[in-house]
């Protein structure tokens, strides 16, 4: 062995010893206003950035639903005096890899490169001029207008897209989270509702950002500074408004394929709500716990009617959904609706039964160093933390939470989150 | 809480010298034939502990298609001592998650668990590697679901199925013919004893080896393989027929018609993989290409077909140069709107015949390998991916201490030999294309009932 791999294998040893809490997270604020959390680890040579803007799909303008992913594939195909083909080169050549995307609440730019200065300082240089210097070229405007539609297009023949975006639009009627890009709302899409987009929404304050990995906290705040410093400046963007609960009722759409899919669901939960604690251990007993739910057991195990079944909440800036969702042979769509209605409908009466509630909590807590045993997981948990302004214990303190819950809370959440009378159903190719 | 070591270029040199004097990841065979490769990485307490089977979809015979497939699901519908649902209860409980799956080449069932019940994990998994009960009642369920899962992955998916008709066609010899999920008459002929058989062949600790990653003592990993697994026999495994794939002698075209808006073609060039890590160039030189064609967003395919010409809204290239059955080089792509499919297989060919003539360009070639060393080094941040890439090597036959080799060889790769592969083995003989011809959806006056308040 030589010295450097014996130092490297001490290294090891000793990381083991300290790996048990969640990770210690720093927490500050650049001169422009971004907050940073950060997360340092040198135990592989390398960093994971992301960057977060609140830029999700829900702040598109009406009429313009489609401009929140058109600005984000568009930031990194030009930038201060670099083509398309010059920022992935550089890239590639140091081995970074950018990625992101688009959500409701959230544009993300997400970067990994090797911690070594030589690849390092230039791959977070290339970053920087994507943010603060995009060009937004009108040609690969046009060009990625005419990829989207059809990506869009595509979707649109697709029974799970049918489904997921007339299911969004009944539970978010009058709200930004239930309007959708459509081929219309793409097609008239201009460059300058880009650049719009783009000079309100991408700015330093509403951004967050995250680090993890091996650079010290000197060298993390000298890069959130230099990153941050170089955003627009906007006004301040007002917060969403909250949504309305829906009439409750069901749509059914036509379509030839072989399987019908269900979603059943309403608004639930937003990020940071106390009830997120009761729903998330309750949840995990009615269908997040996969083979061990209950809509697991009684759709597919008991009954043979799906492959996949499955609930979960999924917590945004306003209340997010709260969705179950499964595919059925065709003609049986009706037997699994009822078995799905029936056993939500148990729950909701009588909540989790004690044995459940143990072995929720089990698996939640117990599986606790499975979320964070690799940088791009502990990541991804810090970017959400930044991103909805989380205390910075809260993965610290995610075990006990979960520990004291009790199945009367769960019950008397799930009450007050899931009125019946609400609830929409699609069903698509149910015939 | 933070630990500096050495320089990171010393991690570097790890992975990229052919030192194997650093003795992790650890081996040992049981008498039983079970091989156990534990490699130890401190950085989070959990560990990823994987059972592979050497037995997969491509050792299937006709009419029983998808029994590999089945018989991973049956894995989770119990034993005498822990009946259907048992073993992922007790999973779940333990603050695990665990999954399998099944390959042309292999099945394979993972846990990843904090690391104190690894012990438990593995009293699991040897129990079903001998004592499954296959319970005809239970099977009669599971068939359905797998069939749901049929429909759910290919049957809907056009895209999906267009691949399983050009695997039908590119091999007409070899059981890479067959769909891994099975052809849907057999799922639906398939009984309980098919399973059976199955499960008698080929799941024996002499067919299998074992892959624990993570927060482990190797020697204290042995001990308990030795507790658990070393109790079984070891058994005569059925023989494996080659079912060697002729030389193709001329294309071959299909066309498969289904609900969508995007047009696709796939193009499958028969081509080799590594038999022999040493002496192999091709199958290095083969990687290189496609990391020059499609290995990042300025690779020749997105550049010139989606960026330059508009030809494409979408167009890349695949090649696994592992794999225990034989090779297939595939380019695919989705033609713009107004361009054709024969203007988009035109232009791939173009692409290849560039290639043929002018090579690639050192500085090309240079970026591929830059990107194979970082993705090296990611690969470390995941204890699932560092046992992935132990069982999938080993899946292949290549012997998972040889992968630093492997990449010392994909370094090597010269512009010649990348330039002579493209001329080898991208000849018409050898190629088989398959289009995606799209369909609407059937018109429907009504397509949409309207919302119907339910209360």
């Amino acid at each position: 062995m030589t010295p450097r791999k014996l130092l490297l294998a001490f290294c090891l040893l000793l990381c083991a010893q300290l790996a048990h809490a969640g990770p210690k997270i720093e927490r500050w604020q650049t001169p422009a206003g971004t907050r940073v959390l950060f997360v340092e680890d040198h135990s592989l040579p390398i960093i994971d950035l992301q960057l977060d803007f609140a830029a999700g799909a829900a702040r598109e303008p009406v009429g313009r639903e489609g401009v929140a992913g058109l600005t984000r594939s568009l930031i990194d195909l030009g930038a201060a005096g670099m083509d398309e083909t010059e920022i992935a080169s550089r890239l590639a050549d140091l081995g970074a890899r950018l990625s992101g995307g688009v959500d409701l609440d959230r544009t993300s730019l997400t970067l990994r490169t090797l911690s070594m200065a030589d690849k390092r300082a230039p791959a977070f240089e290339l970053l920087r001029a994507i943010i603060a210097a995009p060009t937004f070229p009108a040609a690969a405007f046009e060009r990625e207008k005419a990829r989207s539609l059809a990506a869009l297009r595509e979707s649109l023949t697709r029974p799970d897209v049918i489904a997921s975006k007339a299911f969004w639009a009944a539970m978010y009627p009058a709200h930004p989270y239930g309007r959708q890009a459509t081929p219309e709302s793409l097609a008239a899409l201009l460059r300058d509702d880009v650049l719009a987009f783009h000079a309100t929404h991408y700015g330093a304050r509403s951004a967050t950002i995250a680090i993890v990995g091996d650079l010290s906290r000197a060298e993390a705040e000298a890069l959130a500074e230099r990153l941050s410093s170089g955003l627009p400046a906007p006004a301040a963007v007002a917060d969403l408004p909250l949504p309305q609960l829906p009439a409750g009722g069901e749509e059914r759409i036509a379509h030839p394929a072989a399987q019908s899919h269900l979603l059943i669901g309403m608004p639930a939960l937003k990020r940071g709500d106390p009830d997120f604690f009761p729903l998330a251990v309750g949840n995990y007993s009615l269908g997040g716990g996969g083979f061990v739910s209950r809509l697991v057991k009684e759709v597919r195990d008991k009954r043979g009617l799906a492959y996949s079944v499955h609930s979960y909440f999924l917590p945004l800036q306003q209340p997010g959904p709260f969705q179950i969702g499964l595919q059925t042979r065709r003609g049986q769509a009706a037997e699994a609706l009822q078995v799905t209605r029936a056993t939500l409908a148990e729950f909701l009466a009588h909540g989790p039964s004690e044995t459940e509630l143990l072995a929720a909590k089990q698996n939640l807590v117990g599986s606790f160093p499975l979320r964070l045993d690799s940088n791009r997981k502990i990541l991804e948990n810090v970017a959400m933390i930044a991103f909805y302004d989380l205390p910075l214990d809260y993965l610290d303190r995610y075990p006990e939470n979960i520990e004291r819950v009790t199945a009367a809370e769960i019950q008397a959440a799930f009450a007050r989150r899931l009125p019946a009378a609400h609830l929409v159903t699609v069903v698509v190719a149910g015939d | 809480m933070p630990m500096r070591y050495a320089p990171p270029i010393a991690l570097l040199l790890a992975l990229t010298t052919a030192a194997a004097a650093w003795a992790n990841p650890h081996e040992r065979q049981l008498a039983n034939g079970l091989r156990v490769i534990v490699k130890e990485d401190r950085r989070a307490p959990t560990v990823a502990h994987m059972v592979w089977y050497r037995a997969g979809s491509m050792d299937e015979i006709s009419g029983r298609t998808g029994v590999a497939h089945v018989l991973e699901h049956m894995m989770f519908k119990g034993t005498p001592t822990a009946g259907p649902g048992e073993f992922n209860r007790r999973v779940a409980a333990a603050g695990g998650r665990d999954n399998a799956f099944t390959s042309r080449d292999y099945t394979a069932y993972f846990q990843q668990v904090p690391k104190l019940k690894l012990p438990e994990m593995m009293q699991l998994e040897a129990d079903r590697m001998r004592h499954l009960s296959l319970d005809e009642k239970e099977f009669a369920q599971e068939i359905r679901v797998v069939m749901e899962e049929r429909r759910l992955r290919t049957e809907d998916q056009p895209q999906a199925l267009l691949y399983e008709k050009l695997n039908a066609v590119a091999f007409q010899v070899h059981p890479y013919r067959v769909p891994i999920i099975g052809w849907m008459t057999d799922l639906q002929s398939m009984t309980v004893s098919d399973a059976r058989a199955w499960y008698d062949d080929w799941y024996a600790p002499n067919n299998a080896y074992l892959v624990v990653v993570g927060d482990v003592d190797h020697q204290e990993v042995f001990r308990l393989a030795e507790q658990y697994y070393g109790v079984l026999p070891a058994r005569t495994l059925p023989v494996r027929k080659p079912q060697e794939e002729p030389p193709q002698a001329g294309i071959r075209r299909l066309t498969v018609k289904a609900p969508a808006d995007l047009p696709v073609v796939m193009m499958a060039y028969k081509v080799p993989v590594i038999r022999d890590v040493e002496r192999d160039v091709d199958p290095y030189a083969l990687e290189m290409l496609a990391a020059v064609l499609a290995g990042h967003d300025a690779a020749r395919l997105n550049r010139h077909l989606v960026r330059e010409q508009r030809l494409a809204v979408s167009a890349g290239a695949s090649y696994d140069s592992t794999a225990r059955g034989p090779g297939i080089f595939h380019l695919h792509g989705a033609p713009s709107a107004g361009r054709g499919r024969g203007e988009l297989e035109a232009g791939l060919r173009a692409e290849l015949a560039r290639v043929q003539e002018e090579g690639v360009s050192a500085e090309e070639l240079a970026r591929a390998k830059a990107q194979l060393i970082a993705s090296q080094i990611y690969k470390l941040d995941s204890i699932f991916a560092q046992a992935m890439e132990i069982g999938q090597l080993e899946s292949a036959g290549i012997p998972y201490n040889l992968n630093r080799r492997l990449i010392d060889k994909l370094q090597e790769v010269s512009r010649e030999q990348v330039q002579a592969v493209a001329r080898k083995y991208f000849g018409d003989e050898a190629l088989t294309v398959a289009e995606l011809d799209p369909q609407p959806l059937p018109a429907n006056p009504r397509p949409r009932s309207p919302f119907v308040p339910r209360h």
